[in-house]
């Protein structure tokens, strides 16, 4: 299990899902990803991304203008 | 025990392919949805930029119609290969910049490689939302043959609410569906899918006016058109289209315009493009941020552009207000200049 970070800063959704999506697919079950966003919509969307694909989300926290949005990868 | 059959449909977010999926649902097929995302599409983030829609949610429609139907949803990034979709179109354009047949074409072509790449997945059939006669130009009964055959996905498409109105495809003839219960809608009028919404318990459903994306909106036809007129070149990047949605656009010469932010929301998305474009904002007195699309070729197009910027702030009346001017890799430039009257912008300024 690892954890893994993913800057999507400056992209307008859905780039940041698509990104998010990529990108799980490389990791393995019960890792993590930092997606650091800075579009509002990613807060809805990828929750909204991970609750369909089976993932979950562990925490959304606003930082400096940033926004963490972090998920677990589901089997 | 048979073999449970699958289905990709294409999601677009508006109520005809929620409701294409849930008629296949109820048939026993298990579907996941496939959306593209071409940069041109109407999405949350033009509400995410505008102040006045901030009430609004901030929702990916095709992400949440695939919640409401519990499907799995792919975003597929297409804004490179799309290019050549908008800019050679085969079948030519509808009302304004929008090449919806060839569009068509493309994304079911994209849905039938989905396919065969994730063949490990057993994907049957590909369905989509499309109603005979819906749209003008795309949705009609000549151009669905068109779609199937140009796409290559031929007699695996189908169309569940006009596919009584269609010859038989595959998954009906092999009995995984069975085309007696499948619709056949035809026309603009949408009472038959308002009423199939009610009887699947749906009533919270996107209804996208004119279509799926910015290029059937003739202004911002018009902006993309203006925008390879003055580079004398059809060519794009996701930078420009993006920026296409936000702002007033204002060209007072060939080779260079203004784009100034509307509230306080634009301005800050267009901040982030500081580092890319020209940016202009003033510093005496409240306004928006501007960037600049193109070059400034002497010192008389900088003050036309910054007396464009006074005009849209707070020091719109006053005599004088000053203008900073930031290049993005030569430092910033101070200006004092009269704000432009709204009656001195030559209407075709406006693009
Ligand atoms: S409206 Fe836009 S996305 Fe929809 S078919 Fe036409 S060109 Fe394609």
């Amino acid at each position: 299990m690892s954890d893994h970070q993913l800057d999507c800063q400056r992209l307008l959704c859905p780039l940041p899902v698509i990104r998010t999506q990529n990108k799980v697919k490389e990791l393995a079950v019960g890792d993590t990803l930092c997606v650091v966003c800075t579009d509002p919509g990613t807060k809805n969307d990828i929750p909204a991304w991970a609750r369909i694909h089976g993932h979950s989300l562990v925490s959304i926290e606003d930082k400096d203008d940033l926004i963490y949005i972090v998920v677990r990868v589901g089997a | 025990m048979a073999r449970q059959h699958k289905a990709i449909a294409l999601i677009s977010g508006g109520l005809d392919s929620m409701l294409a999926v849930r008629v296949i649902q109820e048939q026993g097929i298990e579907v996941e949805g496939i959306n593209f995302f071409t940069g041109f599409c109407v999405e949350g983030h033009t509400h995410a930029i505008r102040n006045h829609h901030k009430d609004k949610e901030k929702r990916n429609n095709a992400l949440w119609v695939a919640e409401q139907l519990g499907i799995k949803l792919h975003i597929v990034d297409v804004i490179e290969e799309y290019k050549d979709v908008l800019l050679n179109p085969k079948h030519g354009y509808g009302a304004n910049m929008n090449p919806c047949l060839d569009c068509k074409i493309f994304m079911v072509g994209k849905a039938v490689e989905w396919v065969k790449s994730n063949h490990q997945e057993g994907f049957d059939f590909i369905i989509t939302g499309e109603v005979i006669g819906q749209r003008p130009k795309s949705q009609l009964k000549r151009t669905m043959p068109i779609i199937a055959r140009e796409s290559g996905a031929d007699d695996i498409l189908l169309r569940p609410l006009c596919a009584k109105n269609l010859p038989e495809t595959l998954p009906e003839r092999e009995g995984w569906v069975d085309r007696a219960k499948l619709y056949d809608f035809h026309g603009r009028n949408r009472k038959p899918q308002i009423a199939l919404a009610r009887q699947y318990g749906l009533n919270d459903f996107a209804t996208p006016a004119g279509g799926c994306c910015f290029l059937t909106d003739e202004k911002y036809s018009s902006k993309l058109v203006d925008l390879w007129q003055a580079r004398h070149s059809r060519d794009y990047e996701l930078d420009d289209i993006m920026l296409l949605k936000v702002g007033r656009h204002l060209r007072p010469e060939p080779h260079f315009k203004v784009i100034v932010a509307r509230d306080a929301g634009e301005s800050k998305f267009l901040e982030g493009y500081r580092k890319q474009y020209p940016s202009l904002y003033s510093t005496s007195h409240n306004g928006p941020m501007a960037l600049i699309d193109g070059q400034f070729k002497n010192h008389h197009d900088v003050e036309t552009a910054a007396s464009v910027v006074a005009r849209f702030g707070q020091g719109r009346t006053a005599e004088r207000v000053e203008i900073e001017l930031t290049l993005p890799d030569n430092g910033t430039q101070n200006l004092v200049v009269s704000p432009l009257a709204s009656e001195a912008i030559p209407a075709e300024w406006y693009v």
